[in-house]
């Protein structure tokens, strides 16, 4: 099962949402890394603006800049991806009904707290009755998305899929986390078609997600993929700075990876969070694109030729592990 | 489609702790919406679907005696219908060809809630911060089973079951998997509980579906597994039904309520229909999402209407048995489906009296049996406009 992608929109603590990696990218990180945001008078219209949560004009944002840079291609399947979803509205219910005993609380935060908030807003604004989801996994809630994406592309009654990874930032979570890493947010979306949109277009070739798996699933992944380690033109990891975190990965350079394997890193960028993937995912499709990864993201250089075959691997907390193969 | 077999099927609700003690209760047609006697709400005085099981006793249930402290009761409830429903289906699967899909709305609110002050003063133990979101269910569930490929979690408010089971079967028509366990879990929660009062849509006296003077939700808690296997894997003597149609669509209309029209709903029904390729004269018995909010049973009722024409089948709501128990109630209801195909029953709609002025239609009031019940439709609607509609037909 695979797709390709048409087009991207990201909002994230980069400048992405202007002109995606090209934007000279900043790594003078502070502990949180907010998400930049883009003026969304241009991307949202002013009366539904004034309603909308915080989390709502990322993930809405996000979503009309992909079909924007799709030139306005209608998608006929929704579906998001969001670790925490609507968290901060969550936390606004649960203290007015602690706060007030129960009594007189508006139903607002109620409603925008729901999972499904923002592929439901999405599909209600550009008047898309079909297919529409919501997969709220912690660490492998994007790839979740993606999967299911795929797998609907494949029984090709859906053509196009707008799949987004989002999550914002929730200060009392992060207050909670067994160890403070540099910590983020983001929304990212992505229309993905059955049929390639260009010559050039980066193709999703497999994506997988497992839960606590056993030693060798990477390999078996490659396996099924017909993909060789010493294939691949570059792999992204989802390093994050934590020891124990990095350790899993740290293991696998030692051990499996070839050493010339070019390595990128990116949760120095965007920070850690959810669904830092759905960046990850953003970043490699552009890197093949322009045929070279932006120099902030390079953590090993390894070989040289032009990334074709890239490898994506994240975990959550040695939990949630996640695969994406994407290819040129 | 390709078939997508159940093979195993594991509930747990105010009806009873497994899908025999649920059955009888239908069978008795007996309501467990009552009194909330678990846990302290102002709002104690509307009545809900409770499972009239402490923390600790489904604890003790399970034989769980360590860490305790880490089981939210949606996991709890989760785990009590996962068991159920891995221990009937037998079929011995490749662990790699093994999924899961679960699903949620709540997640660990019951959690959240009973330890609020420290969770927002940043001082409850990090060991917590796995029991907030809406995963921790099903990573509790996979666990358990030893299942590690592509596990997920759908939350799409009242339909996320519906969902899950859906992705479930994607799973295995697409070939990613032979054997996918998929439902979805809900603990009651003063969340949940003043969300639905703040809308003013709960019933102060229990939920009347599909009648003229419904008074709204009554809500519920619980959880409800099914074991779906692909024909390649399923053993003939396990198959319990199978799933022949299902859709998910969305309305597009309203963030909270779906149209007076049931436009949306309409296409569900109709969706469902054709990728189980039957005609509306084919369905036996509708088994309705039917909340006995005014809006919902007016919209499904008038979609009914378009679709089934002036040939409608017996229709009823089970929310008046369990409660709408949210992410649980589309497998719940799934799993209530199969019981109508196995025993040839039909379930009445609780508590009615009199019929909506707008529809043509009176739900089913009385208990049917030796009917001939070959496919079931039914409805589940979230807001956001989320709709699902599936079709268990005899195998």
């Amino acid at each position: 099962m695979h797709a390709y992608l048409t087009s991207t929109g990201l909002i994230s603590p980069q400048r992405t949402f202007e002109n995606d990696f090209s934007c000279g990218l900043q790594t003078e990180g502070a502990a949180i890394l907010p998400a930049i945001e883009p003026d969304y008078r241009g991307l949202i219209s002013p009366v539904q603006l004034r309603r909308m949560s915080r989390i709502l004009k990322l993930g809405i944002g996000a979503a009309q800049l992909c079909i924007n840079n799709a030139g306005g291609l209608q998608p006929d399947a929704i579906i998001v991806g969001t670790g925490l979803a609507c968290v901060n509205d969550l936390e606004i219910f649960l203290k007015s009904i602690i706060e007030t005993g129960e009594q007189s609380l508006s139903s607002i935060p109620f409603i925008n707290s729901l999972h499904n908030t923002v592929a439901a807003q999405v599909a209600r604004i550009l008047k898309i009755q079909t297919y529409n989801n919501t997969h709220c996994h912690r660490g492998a809630s994007f790839e979740n998305a993606l999967l299911d994406a795929l797998m609907l592309l494949h029984e090709k009654e859906h053509k196009q899929a707008l799949v987004g990874g989002i999550d914002e930032f929730s200060m009392h979570y992060y207050n909670l986390l067994p160890a403070k890493v540099v910590t983020g947010e983001g929304a990212g979306f992505f229309l993905l078609s059955h049929l390639p949109a260009g010559k050039n277009s980066v193709k999703i070739s497999a994506v997988r997600t497992f839960y606590a798996p056993g030693e060798d699933f990477i390999a078996r992944f490659l396996a099924e993929q017909h993909t060789p380690v010493h294939q691949l033109d570059a792999v992204l990891l989802g390093m994050n700075g934590n020891p124990s975190d990095d350790a899993v990965y740290h293991r696998l350079i030692d051990n499996f990876f070839p050493p010339d394997t070019r390595l990128i890193t990116y949760k120095h960028l965007c920070g850690e969070y959810h669904t830092s993937s759905a960046f990850a995912l953003a970043l490699a499709a552009h890197s093949i694109a322009a045929g070279a990864f932006p120099a902030p993201a390079v953590f090993k250089p390894g070989k040289s030729a032009k990334p074709q075959k890239v490898l994506l691997y994240n975990h959550y907390q040695n939990c949630n592990h996640t695969l994406m193969l994407v290819t040129g | 489609m390709s078939a997508v077999y159940i093979t195993g099927a594991g509930m747990i609700s105010a009806l009873g702790n497994s899908v025999k003690e649920t059955l009888l209760a239908l069978r008795e047609q007996r309501s467990g919406i009552s009194p909330i006697t678990l846990f302290d709400t102002r709002l104690k005085h509307i009545p809900a679907g409770e499972v009239k099981c402490s923390d600790e006793e489904l604890l003790d249930r399970m034989d769980i005696h360590s860490d305790r402290d880490t089981y939210t009761r949606t996991a709890l409830l989760g785990l009590t219908a996962a068991k159920e429903a891995m221990r009937m289906s037998q079929s011995s699967v490749d662990k790699q060809r093994i999924s899961l899909v679960s699903s949620t709305t709540t997640g660990g609110m019951s959690f959240h809630e009973k330890n609020a002050h420290t969770i927002f003063t940043g001082t409850t133990g990090s060991k917590y911060i796995a029991l907030l979101d809406c995963a921790d269910a099903a990573q509790k569930i996979a666990r358990h089973f030893g299942i590690s490929n592509n596990i997920t979690t759908v939350s799409t408010a009242c339909s996320s079951s519906a969902n899950a089971i859906i992705v479930g079967a994607r799973m295995i028509k697409t070939g990613m998997a032979d054997k996918v366990l998929v439902g979805g879990t809900d603990a009651l929660t003063r969340f949940a509980l003043n969300g639905f009062n703040s809308l003013e849509i709960l019933s102060p006296d229990g939920c009347m579906p599909f009648d003229a003077h419904r008074n709204g939700i009554s809500l519920g808690e619980g959880a409800a597994y099914l074991v779906l296997e692909s024909a390649a894997v399923a053993k003939p003597e396990n198959i319990l039904c199978r799933l022949s149609g299902y859709t998910n669509t969305n309305e597009a209309y309203h963030q909270t309520a779906s149209s007076p029209d049931g436009e949306g709903a309409t296409l569900s029904i109709r969706q469902a229909l054709e990728t189980a390729g039957l005609l509306a004269a084919d369905i036996d018995y509708i088994n309705a999402h039917g909340t006995g909010t005014w809006i919902n049973d007016l919209s499904e009722g008038r979609a009914i209407e378009t679709v089934f024409g002036t040939a409608i089948p017996p229709v009823s709501s089970t929310k008046g048995y369990t409660g709408h128990t949210l992410a649980a109630a589309g497998a719940a209801e799934a799993i209530i489906s199969m019981l109508a195909i196995q025993h040839n029953l039909l379930f009445p709609n609780l508590r009615f009296t009199a019929q909506m002025p707008e529809l043509s239609f009176t739900p089913q009031t009385t208990m049917e049996e030796n009917v001939p019940v070959n496919h079931v439709l039914s409805n589940s609607f979230g807001f956001g406009g989320s709709n699902a509609t599936l079709i268990f037909s005899r195998p």
